[in-house]
């Protein structure tokens, strides 16, 4: 019997391999996807059929297939309701019952009738996964609220440092309690240990901006990994550990790739830290070419290769579905219409690719950013939709710009570039963008569905 | 000196763990970032096994801790079934169209 679960947990193990293998392309992630989702399936009746005893209570069993069958539907119904555009806010919740799931198991475990004499490694380690998923649970509960603009940033002096001292207290309690210097229980401990890592998450995420966020989901989601993984060491299960450690890996890789593309440090995002604009010049000082819709629909039916820059705004405007549309029309002509992608484009990593999917746009279609760069020059019309800071050449030859060194889109190199924005408002660096008053670029004031809208109309006619 | 000796099973496993993660995910393009992260996330949820073993364990009478226990089994099996169903979903809509 033990080894059939041994050999269980390995195929599990080798399963979410395998999963996170085929997604590196498109054809197989679904295959990916499976097999994963049996492995884990696999995994927990494992785990059941092994620990099963004929003394193991009614009333045990009876909560525990309840909660099962009803966190599958729950999971199944928000999943199946959820927007695109909400996926964000919904990966952010997953996360949070994933690291609500480890710090329960911790104060569980840390009751005396199931602890009774354990070893020191394994109360250290118990503490470990409780603080991380603590942590990864009011945190990432925060961060969901502030997807969804229901929770502001919250940016004081007295967030900050409190969320440094509470963090002082997590390292140094378990400290001074090992040495025996406090006269509590272990189990009274544990809860006190839970609450102040919990207060940590929501002070740790509050006051990180809104345009950050992308990293702390990765980096809260590689939290959620990391506390698996200590409560694997816990049990000495494999997969557990496995599992979380591939987690963690996981967020921790996006976390790094978000930030380089974004031009900040970790350590500035968790600041919540944003380097102050020094250029002098306001956007009403600067030199814009405006260029009405006939205009575009023109420039675009002499095109033969024509990019979009998709940013945020795009998907705010719910204009991706006109975009594919305004695509298909252009491909009939004979025109290419590539979509360049920004590493940050969207809430999350790799948002921007999943609404474009959504919209039926063919993955083949989607140039990541180093990729679009190379052809830059190839394009006759880029139309950047809802984009600002990512095609900011200020980034590469204005040392005194924030942006600076932030790695950027060249649409400046494309013949002809038209901007779409709603105003001449400033893009969430609250940066000027040298862009606009180059000769090759004009700007298409109004909302970019109507415009786009429009443009489909007039190149019907056309 | 015990502590390695007594673990070092564990050690090299999280290891070569850390190891084959960072090396299968830095494949991923950028294009599946999003359903990699739900995907993960799905993964995390592993986590469940940990929760059945101690519901199994914990006595029919105290209610504090099965309470405690039900809740951890429920936001597992949520983690786990809302993961892999969204992932599930949005890798359908990055099928090769016809």
């Amino acid at each position: 019997m033990e080894a059939i679960i041994e050999i269980g947990y390995l195929l599990a193990t080798l399963s979410f391999i395998l999963g996170l293998k085929f997604m590196s392309s498109p054809k197989n992630a679904k295959t990916g996807n499976l097999i994963a989702a049996i492995g884990m399936v696999m995994a927990v009746v494992l785990t059941f059929v092994a620990g099963y005893t004929e003394t193991v209570p009614y009333t045990n069993l009876i909560i525990m297939l309840a909660a099962i069958a009803i966190g599958t539907i729950v999971g199944k119904r928000l999943s199946d309701k959820v927007e695109m555009t909400g996926m964000p806010q919904l990966v952010s919740l997953f996360n949070a019952t994933g690291g609500g799931c480890a710090m329960l198991l911790g104060l569980v475990e840390a009751n005396p009738m199931h602890l009774q004499e354990t070893e020191l490694t394994s109360q250290i380690l118990l503490i470990a996964g409780l603080i991380t998923g603590a942590i990864a649970f009011t945190g990432s509960i925060i961060a969901e609220r502030k997807l969804a603009g229901k929770v502001k940033d919250y940016r004081t002096m007295g967030v900050v440092f409190s969320a440094r001292i509470l963090l002082l207290l997590m390292i140094l309690l378990p400290v001074i309690y090992f040495f025996g210097l406090l006269p509590i229980g272990f189990a009274p401990f544990v809860f006190a240990l839970a609450g102040l890592a919990m207060i940590y998450g929501v002070l740790f995420v509050l006051p990180i901006g809104g345009a950050d966020m992308p990293v702390v989901i990765s980096l809260l989601n590689s939290i959620t990994g990391i506390a698996t993984a200590f409560t694997g060491l816990v049990y000495g299960n494999k997969v557990m550990i496995a599992g979380g450690i591939f987690v963690g890996a996981a967020g921790i890789f996006l976390t790094l790739l978000m930030c380089t593309a974004m031009n900040r440090s970790l350590m500035k995002v968790l600041a919540g830290k944003f380097k102050k604009s020094t250029g002098a010049v306001s956007e009403e000082d600067q030199e814009i070419k405006e260029i009405s819709v006939s205009e575009t629909a023109l420039a675009l039916s002499f095109a033969q290769k024509v990019a979009v820059i998709p940013g945020y705004g795009l998907a705010v405007a719910q204009a991706q579905h006109t975009c594919a549309q305004m695509q298909q029309l252009l491909e009939k002509r004979d025109c290419t219409v590539d979509y360049i992608i920004h590493p940050v484009a969207g809430r999350m990593p790799g948002h921007m690719n999943v609404l474009l999917a959504e919209a039926n746009v063919d993955y083949s279609r989607l140039k990541e950013m180093d990729e679009g760069n190379e052809v830059m020059s190839q394009y006759d019309v880029v139309l950047v939709i809802g984009a600002n800071d990512v095609v900011n050449p200020a980034a590469e030859n204005n040392p005194d710009s924030p942006v600076y060194g932030m790695p950027i889109i060249r649409s400046h190199e494309a013949k002809q570039v038209i901007v779409m924005k709603r105003g001449m408002s400033k893009g969430y660096a609250g940066v000027v963008n040298d862009l606009f008053e180059m000769d090759n670029c004009s700007l298409l004031f109004g909302d970019a569905k109507i415009s786009l809208q429009e443009i489909i109309n007039q190149l019907k006619l056309i | 000196m015990d502590f390695i000796n007594q673990h070092i099973q564990e050690i090299y496993f999280v290891i070569f763990c850390i190891f084959i993660g960072i090396e299968v995910i830095s494949n991923v393009p950028s294009i599946l970032h999003t359903p990699l992260m739900s995907g993960a996330n799905a993964i995390s949820g592993v986590i469940l096994v940990g929760a059945v073993y101690m519901m199994l364990q914990i006595p029919g009478d105290d209610y504090l801790n099965l309470t405690l226990g039900g809740i951890a089994i429920f936001l597992g099996t949520l983690n786990i079934s809302g993961g892999f169903f969204v992932t599930g979903r949005m890798l359908k809509m990055f099928s090769p169209k016809k």
